[in-house]
């Protein structure tokens, strides 16, 4: 789970991270009003959403006055901020962030990280802030500094104040630079997140070292123990569809094409979206229904897929290992009578009792297509896709 | 012979007495795996599935001599569960549980390091479908009856995927000597490297099949080992060439966040090493049949 920058970084000052003064605002007028309180000459709105590169899609203005702050903040809300991370759909502003400005004398990068390979929390830092990280590595590479944390008993100072030295950060602000090393490593480790990321931590030219940004993300998976953080959550930043999904246990996430898959297993379902590519065809989405492949999952499954309007095809790919595929074909039949699907349907059923499933299908009166192998059921459902959808495999089933 | 599970293997069930898990121990016994126990804390003395539960995993080892163990624990609780079956001395343990937190199971493997390499207990999974030994031994959550036993080594990151592939190679009248789910997470207790050093050794296994996904560096790890040490024909599909780059598929270690952990940049670096790449999922058997067949030439 992402949260805002304004969240990160109230989290983060509460583990003796320092961040400038800065205030949340709901309006231009909220804004305007939040700048004076905060004092001071010269101001960054900054728009608060779930992606990286907002500076450069202009959602980080600098401002000089309130007038400025109001105007800047005008143009702000309400629209979606398209950066490279958002997709082109962009995501939507509903709140600012009012921050005093710092003079900045130095700019570096800081990141925490799961490192799949040493299975440790990994410190990523280079003197190169300011740039994205994937630009950093591409271009700087020789700037990074890492250094993994022993699991057992933490950041300790002596790897502090070696990423400060290697950072060349002055010896008078090592002390800072470890306090902020080691109160993001206990952010990390104590609310269970997954990554942190300070760009820029920027040293000023009054010796202050501050996080101007802060990036959290939250293992979902934890989030049980953390009730305070699960609170941060905003939906408005969330694929609508994505996270409807997630509310009802199902793993979803869209895509460009369109044909809709409906499959049990992360692994498979993945296969699948690959076969429909190799038949020639574009998946309209990944989704795991997960391992008991119950009538009421399949119909949610359904509904789901089909709230997509660029699906013209779904494909439904179970593999039935415990669960058996006559229960599993009784499961998509009670489905389909259940959820108005006006698309061609592919069923494929592998695995325990599957000539007994085909039966139920066959039985059913439905108009669907059924296939044996997962080459022929990608193979069918680009066909039917492709072949302007014959009024005979078309199902109308009634709500 | 097989690897790390056979008909001598003495499996006891954490948290047996969960509806899924009875369900399970169930299948695993008319599997013909010798299930010797359960461990649930607090109902140490009673009966499921005609096995003594009791209170520690200690208690369940000192009166049944287990040896393997399988975790069926609710998420908040499987990292301690882990750690108590490496600390009671079993030799192998299969962790089904789905949704552990990353750092609970960063933790598990640093706990897991205070046991010398050959005192330290094989973790498999988390968020996996078990391992089976067809025709000897089930420990997990397969459908026993789409695996012939025979000499294809299986390493998979998913479960039905897996299947997919047992499938395929049942329908070719090919068998497996085991099947191992390393699982979907990010942090997980074996690797595809892991598992391989295994399968090369076992005389049984003759050709190895790896089935990955995008995300990590485990594929990759595997493809540097198999170039220097392994010596056996290794057959590999990874699937997701179609995932969006930065976005979790499913699996919550199905996320492509740097180089070579995509799909095509994975098939790139094995078939770089000597792997035989299967282009898409549904030709795994073949492709494995037609490697055995140059190997047996």
């Amino acid at each position: 789970m992402d949260i805002h920058e304004y969240q990160a970084k109230e989290v983060l000052s509460n583990f003796g991270v320092t961040v400038p003064p800065g205030a949340l605002a709901y309006s231009p007028e909220q804004a305007a009003y939040r700048a004076r309180e905060l004092g001071g000459d010269r101001w960054i709105v900054k728009a608060q959403v779930h992606a990286g590169g907002r500076g450069k899609a202009g959602g980080v203005k600098l401002c000089n006055s309130e007038a400025e702050i109001y105007e800047a903040t005008e143009n702000l809300f309400g629209k979606k901020l398209v950066t490279h991370q958002t997709g082109p759909e962009g995501k939507g502003i509903y709140r600012v962030y009012v921050e005093g400005a710092v003079p900045i004398a130095r700019e570096i990068y800081l990141g925490f990280v799961l490192d799949r390979s040493s299975q440790r929390v990994m410190i990523v830092a280079s003197s190169e802030g300011g740039m994205e990280i994937e630009e950093i590595s591409a271009e700087r590479p020789e700037s990074i500094v890492r250094s993994t944390v022993e699991p057992a008993v933490g950041l300790q100072d002596f790897q502090a104040r070696e990423i400060a030295f290697a950072l060349g950060i002055e010896p008078a602000m090592t002390q800072q630079m470890v306090r902020t090393l080691k109160g993001c490593y206990q952010a990390f480790s104590e609310l269970d997140a997954t990554m942190v990321e300070i760009n820029p931590l920027v040293v000023t030219s009054d010796n202050r070292v501050i996080a101007l940004d802060a990036k959290m993300t939250f293992d979902d998976n934890a989030l049980f123990r953390h009730p305070q953080i699960a609170e941060l959550r905003d939906k408005s930043q969330e694929d609508p569809r994505e996270s409807r999904a997630a509310d009802r246990g199902l793993s979803y996430v869209g895509l460009e094409g369109n044909i809709g898959c409906i499959v049990n297993g992360a692994g498979l379902a993945m296969a699948t979206m690959d076969t429909i590519k190799l038949a020639g065809g574009e998946p309209a989405n990944f989704l795991d229904i997960g391992g008991g492949a119950t009538p009421e999952r399949v119909a949610k499954a359904f509904r789901l897929v089909m709230s997509d309007s660029n699906v013209q095809a779904v494909l439904v790919n179970i593999f039935a290992g415990i669960n058996r595929c006559d229960w599993v074909a009784e499961g998509v039949v009670q489905a389909l009578k259940e959820v108005q699907v006006d698309v061609p349907v592919v069923v494929r059923l592998a695995g325990t009792n599957v000539e007994e499933g085909q039966k139920i299908l066959a039985q059913s009166g439905l108009p669907l297509i059924r296939a044996t192998s997962l080459m022929e059921a990608a193979e069918r459902a680009v066909g039917a896709w492709k072949n302007d959808l014959d009024q005979n495999t078309r199902v109308r089933a009634v709500k | 012979m097989s690897i790390l599970l056979d008909r001598e293997s003495r499996v006891i069930v954490q948290g047996i007495t969960g509806k899924i898990a009875r369900f399970h121990t169930k299948d695993m016994i008319e599997y013909g795996t010798n299930v010797v126990g359960g461990v649930v804390p607090g109902k140490g003395g009673e009966t499921v599935e005609g096995v003594p539960v009791f209170n520690t995993v200690k208690e369940a080892v000192e009166a049944t001599g287990a040896n393997a163990s399988l975790v069926f624990v609710p998420p908040p609780f499987a990292a301690d569960s882990i750690m108590e079956a490496a600390d009671a001395g079993i030799n192998y343990c299969v962790c089904i549980t789905d949704g552990i937190p990353a750092q609970d199971m960063i933790r598990v493997k640093r706990y897991m390091y205070r046991y010398p390499k050959d005192k330290r207990m094989i973790l498999t999974g988390p968020n996996c479908a078990g391992t089976i030994s067809p025709g000897k031994a089930l420990l997990g959550i397969m459908p026993g009856h789409i695996y012939l036993p025979g000499t294809v080594g299986i390493i998979g990151r998913s479960g039905t995927l897996g299947y997919e592939a047992a499938a395929q190679l049942k329908e070719l009248g090919l068998g497996v000597s085991t099947s191992v789910g390393i699982g979907g997470d990010p942090i997980n207790g074996s690797s595809f490297k892991d598992i391989l050093e295994w399968f090369e050794k076992d005389p049984e296994t003759e050709v190895i099949a790896m089935i990955g996904e995008i995300g990590g560096p485990q594929e990759a790890e595997a493809a540097d080992y198999i170039k220097n040490h392994v010596t056996k024909p290794v057959v590999a599909y990874v699937a997701g060439l179609t995932a969006p780059k930065g976005r979790t598929m499913g699996h919550a270690g199905a996320i492509i966040s740097a180089f070579g952990e995509s799909a095509s940049e994975k098939v790139e670096i094995l078939s770089a090493a000597g792997v035989t790449v299967a282009e898409n999922p549904a030709v795994i058997g073949e492709t494995i049949a037609s490697v055995m067949k140059k190997n047996a030439a």
